[in-house]
Formats: structure tokens, sequence, C-alpha cells
């Protein structure tokens, strides 16, 4: 299917009744799934799969809502970040740099606005991005055999600490956590089940489902239980919410650059939004901070993080569809819903299920639009909400996960289940173990071991075959330097971060 | 008069129809048990056939369907005949992989026989192809190149080792006269579609899945059906395919699908709901969703499918000692 027939296909998927109405409500909960300090963008994706599960909807419907929550967490991590210099979300850390002193200027108004803008700019030019390069991606479709597959799982969880991760070592643990308990269930290769304990229910292994939304949403209302309430303070009068033509013009280029950097950044798997919003907030200093404004509410530092980070929400969405492997935390969560909707991403989705693939592309494109109405006039509305306490937020937060889950199964078991990966997220997350490279672990785990047998009993186990094609060895070189390379870069990036943050105000 | 008289010969034509004894079973509530995610086969299965018992009138409420996912199959089962053992008004979809798993033990502790075993409503039958530029011509280059060099023949298929797919491949071996079946090298995949694409991508050199799967690809002329694995060649489009038998290897490999009980049902329930799902299966409505759908003819009815069943499963069960699956 060539572009343009298959975005037609798209817009025509889309655009029913039922998908924009889920679209327009994944937005204005993912803005406030953002705008919501704790809740990040996996968890509000988490916090919101079994409630599309329970819905009943279908693969398109389901991925166009949480794709929408996504999004929008892209969006509304900024507002927190402006007024009240506590970011929404990770991504949104760099925009508090110059976005909280515009606010003290009395231009709370002017960059929420224009903030919004270049969270639009981010993420159309990243959606169209991404239908550019993911067909072409899609291409290599059967080059990749098990060996290639192998290659490539191994290079995902070597970038899996990716730059932004603070200790490697908790998350290789959390990565090793992830593939033991991947190993549960019986092996395709053999037919023999493994650490079931005879328990019928562990035969087909362990539910992801499950287990995201236990450690992801049932931990963050362990965690409230447990600390209680945090009211946030008056975030203050916003002003007008308009951009002057001029501050529009000088942002312009920060814009385009942060989108493109953080576009890249968004590609390459393991690295995620707050790298894309980093980089573009490092790049933008350095091209434009010639009178040394940056830091003191510079528009220009406002525009190139939002830009940057929305690109990469973009950008991170191309790995997982076209090679089934996720770019950040959200997008892995996004993966277990596609496997459990039983979509394989990867090479073959394009050709298999185009009209997921391009729905999803034009509900993309709509969100944004969506997300800019919401974001520019309707964001007091959001600024509101901020002071809804969390004493309301959180049972039903833990009811979705309860009823969504048993939807799915219709099984206590299940249920249990997921109290226990509740708590074990609770723990894990006082000993500041990301819990990301779990998920990933558990997601890839059975993929990963499968295909290195399937390679060696293709070739009757010679391992050499791991490393007999061009492909195969490109992918393993990028593993290694993945690996190793934020081992030397990363702390240094960490440390200019670090000393930014320190020195504002 | 006139009243009662109609009513008597709808009463009688009703009797005639579903050939229950007098003043027997009525249904209510009537419960279908999917025991996967929605948007399988199983699942599938539930919903278009309680649709069909509600048009065709036989129920008068819909039927509900409840999904229930894990352990393949096995948590339903073991539901089934843990928790609901008299129920009436249940019917739980199964396929010729509950029998697999069942053969295989791997539903803890249960038995084909704790269940009773319905109808069929349709099978998918089992294709054995290679790539479109495969030296391999025919079944019987294939099996000669089995039997000669097995480590050169690398089989892909949708299920996990000792699944239908592989046994498929193995049921042929044997009919084939392959002593040694422990040779014969299988690639499990995690479904068709995968299975599919190792082998369009080189990287096996024969495919087995179920004609469904492989429709598409034929279409386009990538693939090569060496044989399907039917008692006789499948109608319309599809009859250019020549069937195992036919090339010499008496194989058949049919996927059913269809329906048990709890094994503690009352005779009366069971006899009405073998009627019921014969009758679906007779009907107009769902001879329509079988062209739509891609299934082939495949009907057997309360003890004809019981023997059935037992038949498979000790096939089943002869194999997968041959393979070192179970002891």
């Amino acid at each position: 299917m060539d572009l343009l027939t298959g975005l037609l296909t798209g817009f025509a998927t889309a655009f029913t009744p039922l998908h924009l109405a889920l679209a327009i409500l994944g937005c204005v909960l993912g803005t406030l799934v953002g705008a919501l300090p704790g809740l990040g963008p996996s968890n509000g994706v988490a916090i919101l799969v079994p409630l599309a599960f329970s819905l009943g909807l279908d693969a398109t419907a389901t991925l166009i809502l949480l794709t929408s929550v996504y999004y929008g967490a892209m969006y509304g991590g900024r507002i927190s970040s402006i007024l009240l210099a506590i970011p929404g979300d990770e991504p949104a850390l760099m925009t508090i740099l110059d976005g909280h002193p515009m606010a003290r200027a009395g231009r709370a108004g002017e960059a929420l606005a224009l903030s919004g803008l270049a969270s639009f700019v981010g993420g159309v030019l990243a959606t169209a991005g991404l239908v550019l390069l993911a067909p072409l991606l899609a291409r290599f479709a059967l080059l990749f055999g098990p060996a290639e597959y192998f290659a490539l799982y191994v290079l995902a969880f070597a970038t899996l600490g990716g730059l932004a991760a603070r200790n490697p070592m908790k998350a290789l643990f959390a990565a090793a956590l992830g593939l033991a308990l991947a190993l549960v269930g019986y092996d395709t290769t053999t037919g023999i089940p493994r650490y079931t304990f005879g328990l019928v229910e562990l035969y087909e292994g362990i539910d992801f489902l499950v287990a995201i939304v236990g450690l992801f949403a049932l931990s963050e209302v362990f965690l409230f239980v447990e600390k209680g309430l945090r009211e946030l303070p008056h975030p203050g009068r916003l002003g007008r919410i308009f951009v002057r033509l001029s501050t529009l013009r000088q942002s312009l280029g920060a814009m385009f650059r942060g989108t493109g950097i953080g576009f890249l950044a968004g590609v390459l798997p393991g690295a995620g939004a707050s790298l894309g919003s980093f980089l573009a907030y490092m790049l933008e200093k350095r091209v434009s901070d010639r009178a040394g404004t940056f830091g003191r509410g510079d528009p220009r530092g406002v525009a190139a993080p939002e830009a940057g980070n929305n690109a990469a929400a973009g950008g991170a969405l191309v790995p997982m569809l076209t090679l089934g492997v996720p770019g950040s935390g959200t997008t892995a969560v996004l993966l277990a819903v596609l496997m459990a909707l039983d979509i394989t991403p990867g090479p073959l989705l394009f050709e298999q299920r185009p009209e997921v693939v391009w729905g999803l592309v034009a509900a993309l494109f709509f969100a944004n639009l969506v997300l800019l109405a919401l974001n520019l006039p309707l964001v007091g509305l959001f600024v509101q909400l901020l002071r809804v306490p969390p004493r309301y937020l959180m049972p039903l937060v833990a009811m979705v996960s309860f009823v969504g889950i048993h939807a799915i199964s219709n099984n206590p078991f299940d249920l249990q289940l997921m109290i226990g990966f509740g708590v074990l997220g609770w723990v894990l997350r006082k000993l500041e173990v990301p819990l990301v490279p779990i998920i990933l672990g558990i997601l890839l785990g059975n993929e990963m071991e499968d295909n290195l047998r399937r390679a060696l009993l293709i070739a009757d186990g010679d391992w050499t075959v791991l490393w007999r094609s061009p492909l195969a060895v490109g992918l393993w070189t990028v593993a290694v330097l993945g690996f190793f390379g934020p081992m030397l870069v990363g702390p240094w990036l960490r440390r200019r971060r670090a000393r930014l943050l320190e020195g504002r105000g | 008069m006139l009243w009662s008289t109609r009513r008597m010969l709808l009463a009688g034509a009703l009797a005639a129809v579903l050939a229950t004894p007098a003043g027997a079973f009525e249904p209510s509530g009537v419960e279908c048990i999917a025991p996967a995610n929605p948007g399988g086969g199983w699942d599938f299965t539930c919903r278009q056939v309680g649709r069909a018992l509600q048009e065709l009138g036989i129920v008068k409420e819909p039927v509900r369907v409840t999904n229930m996912a894990g352990g393949g199959g096995g948590v339903a089962f073991a539901y089934v005949v843990t928790k609901r053992n008299k129920d009436d008004n249940l019917l739980v979809a199964a396929s010729t992989a509950t029998v697999t798993r069942l053969a295989q033990g791997a539903y803890v502790d249960m038995r084909a026989d704790m269940v009773r075993w319905i109808g069929t409503v349709g099978a998918d039958y089992g294709v054995i192809a290679v790539a479109a530029d495969s030296p391999i011509k025919t079944l019987g280059d294939l099996m000669e190149a089995l039997k000669t060099r097995p480590q050169e023949v690398a089989i892909a298929g949708g299920s996990a080792f000792g699944g239908w797919d592989h046994l498929k491949v193995l049921i042929a071996a044997k009919a084939a006269g392959i002593e040694d079946v422990t040779k014969i090298k299988y690639v499990a995949y995690k479904g068709g579609g995968e299975a599919m694409t190792a082998l369009l991508g080189g990287h096996v050199q024969a495919f087995s899945g179920d004609i469904s799967e492989t429709v598409g690809f034929i279409e386009a002329g990538q693939v090569r059906v060496l044989a399907v694995l039917a008692p006789e060649r499948l109608p319309g489009k599809l009859a250019d395919i020549p069937t195992a038998r036919e090339q010499g290897v008496d194989a058949i490999g049919a996927n059913w699908r269809g329906f048990y009980a709890p094994g503690g049902m009352s005779d009366e329930a069971y006899g009405f709901w073998v009627e019921a799902i014969r009758q679906v299966y007779q009907s107009e409505l769902w001879q329509q969703v079988m062209a739509q759908s891609g299934l082939m003819p495949f009907a057997l009815y309360g003890q004809e499918l019981e023997a059935f069943v037992r038949q498979q499963s000790a096939d089943i069960a002869a194999l997968s000692r041959e393979i070192g699956l179970i002891k």
C-alpha cells in the first residue's frame, strides 16, 4: 500500500463518531494525567488499559484512546511545570527552567500558550515523520530471521538503561527480574511447563496486562495510601492566554530545532521523551542564548523542550510499530496492549493490519488538533482540575484497575496476581528501582528466548548463525554501542542537567 | 378449540424439530464460555453460534458470552468441572486444541471424559506448504526429504512443540511411512502469521498451518500448498489443491470447532443441545457464516463426537509419547 492510499484508509477508519469521541476523551484524560504531578504518561496509559478492555473496544479504538492519552500527557506535563515549578511528568522537567520564570514575571498565560503551540508543532511534525519513516523501516520485514530478531531484542535491552537512568545497576536488576518472570509458563520450543507450580492459571505465563496494571496503577494507589494528601500550592493568576506575534516569530526556529532533535531521540530505542526535551533545550541554549537570557524566562527556552518532548513521543512510536521494540516506557505499555489484542507489532504489521497502523496515524493528527484546542482556550480548566484532591482520584484508579482486569479474565486468580504486582511495584518504587525494564523483560523475554532457540534449532546448534548476516552484525554493533555509550556520556549529561536545574532562580 | 389445536400442532412441530422428549428441557439464561480473550477462534465460535441460536428461535433470550482466558483453555475447563458441573444452560467453545491439551495432560488433573461433548460447527483443515520458488514440488518430495535428510528441512508452524501444527506434520510423516519422526525439525512460532513470515523470508523450508491462514498467500502466488489434510478436495477456488490422500499419504488433520458441556448435565438438556447445535449447523444462516469465515464442513454430534474425541485423544497421546512430550 502506498503512502497516500494508506493515509486515506487511515482517515476513513479514524473518522467515525466513536473513534473521534475516544480521541477527545483520551486527550482530556491524558492532559490531566500529564498535568498532575506524580502521574506520568506510562502510569496514565497503564491505568486506562483496563478501562479500554472493560469497554470492550476493538483494536483500533483501543489504540486511538491510549495514544491520545499518551500525546495528551506530553502536552499536559508542562502546565504544572510552568505554574508551580513542579514537573507534571519527567519530560516536562526542562520546561521549568524558562517557563516558571515567565510565570513569575506575570506571563504565565503567554508561556502556556507558547508551549501549547510548540507542543503542537512538535507533535504534528513527528507524526508526519512517523508516516514517512515507518513504512521505510517496515520494508526490511522479511530480512528479519530468528537470529536478527534475537540481536534486535538484545539491542533493546542493551539500550534500555539509556541516558536518563540514574542507576544502571538498578535498571539491570529490574530487567533481570522481568526476564525471570517471563520464564513462567509453558515453553513453546519443548512444550513443557516451567515454574507453573501445577497452577493451570500460569500455564500461558504471566499476563502482562495484569503485571502492568499492578505495577503502575495499583502501586500508585498504595503510595498514596501511605503518604496521604499532597495539596498543591495555588497556581496564581494566569494572565492572558495569548502569544505575541513577535514572541512567536522569535521562537519559531526553536520549535523546529527542538522537533528535529526530539524526534531523533525518540526513534532511538530506549531513550524516550525525557532525553528529547533535554537535548532540545541544550541545543537551543547553544544556538540562541547570546544575551544570557536562558533560565530567566526566555520564550525560546519554553518552546524548544516542549516541541522536543512531543516530537520524541511520536518518534518513539516508530521502532515500536515497525520492529516491536519500544522506544520509551510508555510505548512499552502500548506494546503490551497491542500484543494482548492479538496484534503482533513488527515488520509485518503494515502489511497485515494496515487499518490499525493508518487509523492510528490519522487519529494522532486529529489528537494534536484536539489538544491544541484544549490547551489554548481551555487551559484554565485544567489549571482548576489540578486542584482536584487525589482522595477522589485514587479510589477511581483502584476501581478501574479491578473492574478492568476482571473483565478480561473473569478469574479471581488474576486479581490476586495484580495485587501481588501492586505490592511489588510499591516496594520497588521505594527502592527507586525503575519499573519499565521489568515490563520490557516480561514482554520481550519470551520472544528473545524463542528466537535464540529457533535460530539454533534451524542451524543445528551452530552459534555462529547469530552473526552471519550483515543485518545481524549491524544490530550487534548498535547494541554494544548502546550499552557502553551511555556509561561514558550519561554521567556527564546528568551532571549538566542537574547543574542547570540547581542554578535556576 | 381451534386455538388449542394450533397450539398442539405447534408444540408437535417443535418437538419434531428438536427431537426432544415431550415436556423436556427448556433453556433459560444460557451462557457460553469462550476460554480465551476476545478476538480469537473460541470467542468467535461462542458469539456466532450464540447469535444463530437466538435468530433461529432455539433460545429466546440472547446467549451471554463470558471470556475466561488462561491456561490455553484449562482455566475454563477446570472451572466448569469443579464449579458448574450440573449446569444445564452452559456451553463451552472447544476445538482440536482442547483435545490436544487434554490428551497431553496440560489441563492439570483434567480428562476429556469429565465433560459431555455436544457437537461441531465446522472445521479448518491442515495444509503443508512451501515457498513458491522452492525445489520441493510435491508432498512426496517433502516426505522423501524428511526421510533421507531431515536436518536440512525446517518446518515452521504457529503452535508450540507438540501443538496441533506440529502434530499434523507428524501424522502425515507417519502415514508416509517415516518410522523415526523425532528427527523432524519443527520450529515453533507464536502464530500462523509469524510462521508464514519465516517461510517467505526463506528462514525455514516448509510451513504447517490451517487453510484459513494460508488463503491470502495462495492468492498472492507466494506459496505452493503441497497438500491439504482433508478427506476430499475443498470446494470453490481451493479445489486445485491436492489432498494428501490422493498423493498416497492417508492423513487427515481437521481442526474442528464445537462445544462441550458440563459432565453432570442432565440427559434431557444434553439431548436438547445436541439437536440445537445440529440445527444451527444445518441452517442457511450458518452456511453463510461458514462461507464468510472460511470454515469447512465437519459435522459430528452427541455419541459420534464423544467417540471421535476419544479416538483423537488416543492418537495424540500416542504421538506425544513418541516425541517424548509425555511419558
